[in-house]
């Protein structure tokens, strides 16, 4: 990437997502160990490349945390409950007689190797797709991009922006009243307990919801702008007519002895009457944007990335089953292509612009 | 004061219910021109600025009659966001108020609601960025920010979509007097430099009023009065140390700047100087040597060494974040300390079960309200005993001394601030603790609900306890301390008797002791020294 766009800028949010939307699809395709920590690796080194500087930038390190205990998790599982009768025996537990009532459910027993692969194959498909998630928030602010969505669902974008920032608040106000709390004596057990807690915290929610909604007011927020009584009754009838078509279609495309005439050609006409309908609320919205996110080349390029890992791995999970579904009795190996396919993901990390909102980094490039 | 009104209240009213808060109420204000609403809390200053801005009655209910023009147009049915570009408002919490993540966000948000061109935004956000001040905080995370900053982005926030009028609640309560100062000068200069409108609501007038153009006392019987600051200040229920030094020496017009005042004091007559209070002679109740507080890598408190005596109240103060809530915490118990000792009746409380705690320090938190959680005062009273073991009845009667005449059916909630403060402190003194510590609580308080404080802090040092307050407020603290703790980053930077602490301190000195130096510090000692000199000339 030459030009404008090697400059120091932030990549839009909604391309960090599909990047990451197309590993976790592959990574949902495979259970090739090796094939899974490519991936993991991917999303890992293009997260310490171009993470951006703002509080998400440090969240990575939780979901590294939170995959490990669900690689752990599933193979802990499958030594508690048992599994597969036959294979490899290495260690002998004894069973837990159950009563029957609980019939299809075993405790301990002998733990084979088998068991243990599977648990650890399919622990790491969960950490993948658990990683990738993390990668994208860590990689884009969650926050920017529920305020890029298009005009028509800016109310509901902000609806949802707000509620992701009342979470540290609340957090917060649990911590104040749990240590407040404390200090005075009274009921500490059971419902009266649970009341002194959350009665404070909940009025001091309440109290800052009202606060917010106060200042989101006086600042504009919601204004009806010039739309006429028309206007506003056409996009609300095309919106109408979208939910409709959208209705019928999937439920003609679900039901197989509807006729099909309703199925596909339904759906298809619902949403591009929803189309219409958000252009002709989107158009009515007075509403400008503060220096919007760019969509240029390196946007396009990453989006890419994300579609190519996506399709090859769908495409090695239905041409190379040895190779994405290795069994557990041998010891699993990559194809060239499921190669390319682990390592191709890693590519944003040097194509992409370094992120602007990274001044640790740059300070020590610099 | 030349110029049309820009904002005209005609004949407004409004009431919950059957309580009349406003009636027949007339304000203009003209352009360019700063306007102070004062008052006792609770006479209905917030409903008058909620008025302007459209919050009253949409986020209040109630019923509210009358006309409200803007530029000669009626906008009394307009709702607040339909008056967003002309009436620009920033609450008593700026923080509650955020809308966005970060500064630059903050200052454009209001623009993309009202649909400002995209280069006219990026231009205005500039700019206001310059005009407060605080361009290098713009990619900040507002919760990062401290008070004084994050209350000028909350007021760039409003003023970057060009409002004709610009109206604050209490834009300085919670705010140490250096970051009141800064807030105060952005608006005074906003006045002068844009000619903008300010409507400002403020409890500590001794701050604002050097500033105002015009005061409007809300009486409270509904009914206001608007004139020129001298005038208004000749009989105002409330009032600054300076006015009130003005009235008892008789000076008109009436001062209003610490440098008037100080002109005015030249013709005072020789007064006796008060008497140094007599060096501490209590025995030590809480003794702490070393305190590190530690939060991640920040060190809060910084090897801090305090003694609080039996009867004596030790006032500590320091601008926000100087780590006077994690000192006090730590001091309890309650809060991590890296090191250093706590002793209390030879033990330290962080060693002892929270029950057994809360009998050796009381605290009282900055949010009095985190520590209710009942409907009724009597049920709070009644549980407070149970939880401390005292006799049925203890609270309640703590209540009755610090606060008397509280309804017992009354919802905490609907208790005023300083009777809230009162019930907090009444829980926490059921279990007797011989040292009782309190973070803030001057906080939304008015000058009778400070003296009323005063009095209960002095209570309680005369029935020995120890007292450690932290606070903001260096008049409250001229009136109460025996002794002022100044701490900057953690570490205490001058501590000692307040005639010396405070007159050092050219932030902190009360304003008695800037017209007359130390080591005069309230009027009370002014007027008691004029009075021995009138028995003097008598004898």
């Amino acid at each position: 990437m030459t030009g404008p766009a090697a400059l120091p800028r932030d990549l839009h949010p909604l391309a960090w997502w599909s990047w990451a939307i197309g590993l976790a699809t592959a990574a949902s395709l495979t259970t090739n160990p090796l094939l899974l920590l490519l991936y993991m690796g991917s999303a890992t080194v293009v997260v310490m490349a171009r993470r951006s500087g703002h509080p998400f930038g440090r969240s990575f390190r939780l979901y590294v945390y939170l995959a490990a205990f669900t690689v752990v998790l599933r193979v802990v599982f499958r030594i508690v409950f048992g599994g597969q009768e036959v294979g490899h025996v290495l260690l002998d537990l004894p069973e837990i007689p159950l009563p029957d009532w609980a019939a299809g459910i075993r405790l301990l027993g002998p733990v084979t190797s088998e068991a243990l692969l599977a648990g650890l194959y399919d622990g790491l498909r969960l950490a993948a797709i658990i990683l990738c998630v993390g990668a994208a928030n860590s990689l884009a602010n969650p926050k920017r991009l529920l305020a890029s969505v298009p005009p028509a669902l800016y109310e509901i974008g902000t609806a949802l922006v707000v509620a992701v920032t009342i979470f540290p608040q609340l957090a917060e106000s649990a911590r104040r009243v749990r240590a407040a709390q404390a200090l005075r004596g009274g009921a500490t057990t059971g419902v009266a307990r649970l009341r002194r807690f959350l009665v404070p915290v909940l009025e001091d929610a309440l109290e800052r919801s009202l606060a917010l909604a106060a200042g989101m007011d006086t600042r504009g927020y919601g204004r009806s702008g010039g739309a006429t009584l028309r206007e506003r009754w056409v996009t609300g009838s095309l919106l109408l007519l979208a939910l409709t078509g959208i209705c019928v279609g999937t439920y003609a495309w679900l039901d197989p002895t509807a006729p099909q005439v309703l199925a596909l050609p339904m759906l298809g006409v619902g949403v591009s009457v929803a189309v219409l309908g958000l252009v002709s609320a989107g158009r009515r919205v007075q509403r400008t944007r503060y220096r919007p996110d760019a969509w240029r080349g390196a946007e396009l390029f990453t989006v890419g990335v994300g579609v190519a890992v996506a399709v090859l791995g769908w495409y090695v999970a239905h041409t190379q089953l040895v190779v994405a579904y290795p069994g557990v009795d041998v010891v699993p190996f990559l194809s060239p292509l499921a190669l390319a396919c682990g390592v191709l993901g890693t590519l944003p990390a040097i194509a992409t612009p370094v992120p602007a909102s990274a001044p640790v980094r740059q300070e020590v490039t610099a | 004061m030349s110029g049309h009104a820009v904002i005209e209240l005609r004949d407004i009213g409004f009431r919950y219910d059957r309580d009349q808060v406003l009636r027949g109420v007339d304000l203009a204000l003209e352009e360019g021109e700063l306007v102070l609403v004062s008052g006792r809390t609770g006479v209905g200053k917030s409903t008058l600025l909620g008025v302007v801005t459209g919050l009253v009655p949409r986020f209040t209910g109630g019923v509210l009659t009358g006309d409200v023009l803007l530029d000669g147009r009626s906008i009394v049915h307009q709702p607040p966001r339909e008056r967003a570009h002309l009436v620009g408002y920033v609450g008593q919490d700026p923080l509650a108020g955020f809308v966005a993540d970060t500064v630059e966000e903050e200052l454009a948000y209001g623009m993309e609601q009202l649909g400002t061109a995209p280069e006219t935004m990026r231009r205005r956000v500039e700019e206001t960025l310059d005009l407060l001040g605080i361009a290098d905080l713009r990619a900040r995370d507002l919760r990062t920010l401290s008070g004084g900053q994050q209350q000028r982005v909350a007021i760039g926030a409003v003023l970057t979509t060009h409002p004709r009028v610009l109206v604050l609640d209490e834009p300085t309560s919670a705010l140490d007097p250096t970051a009141a100062e800064d807030v105060l000068a952005t608006i005074t200069r906003l006045v002068h430099d844009l000619g903008l409108t300010v409507l400002l609501a403020e409890h500590r007038l001794e701050r604002v009023v050097p500033f105002a153009d015009r005061i409007c006392l809300v009486t409270g019987d509904g009914d206001i009065r608007v004139d020129d600051p001298h005038t208004i200040l000749l009989d105002s229920p409330v009032a600054p140390p300076l006015v009130e030094l003005g009235r008892l020496a008789d000076w008109a017009p009436l001062p209003l700047t610490v440098r008037d005042a100080r002109r005015r004091a030249r013709s005072l007559p020789d007064l006796v100087e008060p008497e140094p209070t007599p060096p501490p002679t209590a025995e030590p109740l809480l003794v702490a040597r070393k305190v590190t507080v530690v939060h991640g890598s920040h060190v809060a408190v910084r090897e801090v060494d305090l003694t609080l005596s039996a009867g004596r109240v030790t006032v500590l103060m320091g601008r926000n974040g100087s780590g006077k809530s994690s000192l006090i915490w730590s001091l309890q118990g309650s809060g991590k300390r890296r090191s250093g000792t706590v002793h209390v009746a030879g033990d330290d409380p962080a060693d002892l079960a929270p029950a057994r705690r809360r009998t050796r320090v009381g605290l009282v938190p900055q949010t009095a309200a985190d520590l209710l959680y009942l409907e009724t005062v009597a049920e709070e009273c009644a549980a407070a005993d149970t939880g401390a073991e005292a006799e049925p009845g203890t609270c309640r009667g703590l209540l009755d001394r610090l606060a008397p005449g509280i309804d017992e059916t009354m919802h905490p909630r609907d208790l005023s601030e300083g009777q809230r403060l009162a019930l907090a402190l009444s829980i926490v003194l059921a279990a007797r603790p011989p040292v009782v510590l309190l973070d803030e609580p001057t906080r939304g308080l008015d000058y009778a609900g400070k003296a009323e404080l005063a009095r209960i802090v002095a209570d309680l040092a005369a029935d020995h306890h120890a007292v450690l307050l932290a606070t903001h407020d260096v008049e409250f603290a001229a009136h109460v301390a025996d002794e002022v703790v100044v701490m900057a980053e953690g570490e205490v930077v001058s501590s000692g008797a307040p005639r010396r602490v405070l007159a050092e301190s050219p932030s902190f000195a009360p304003q008695v002791t800037k017209v007359l130096g130390p080591p005069w510090l309230v009027v009370e000692e002014v007027a008691a020294a004029m009075r021995a000199r009138v028995e003097e000339r008598r004898a």
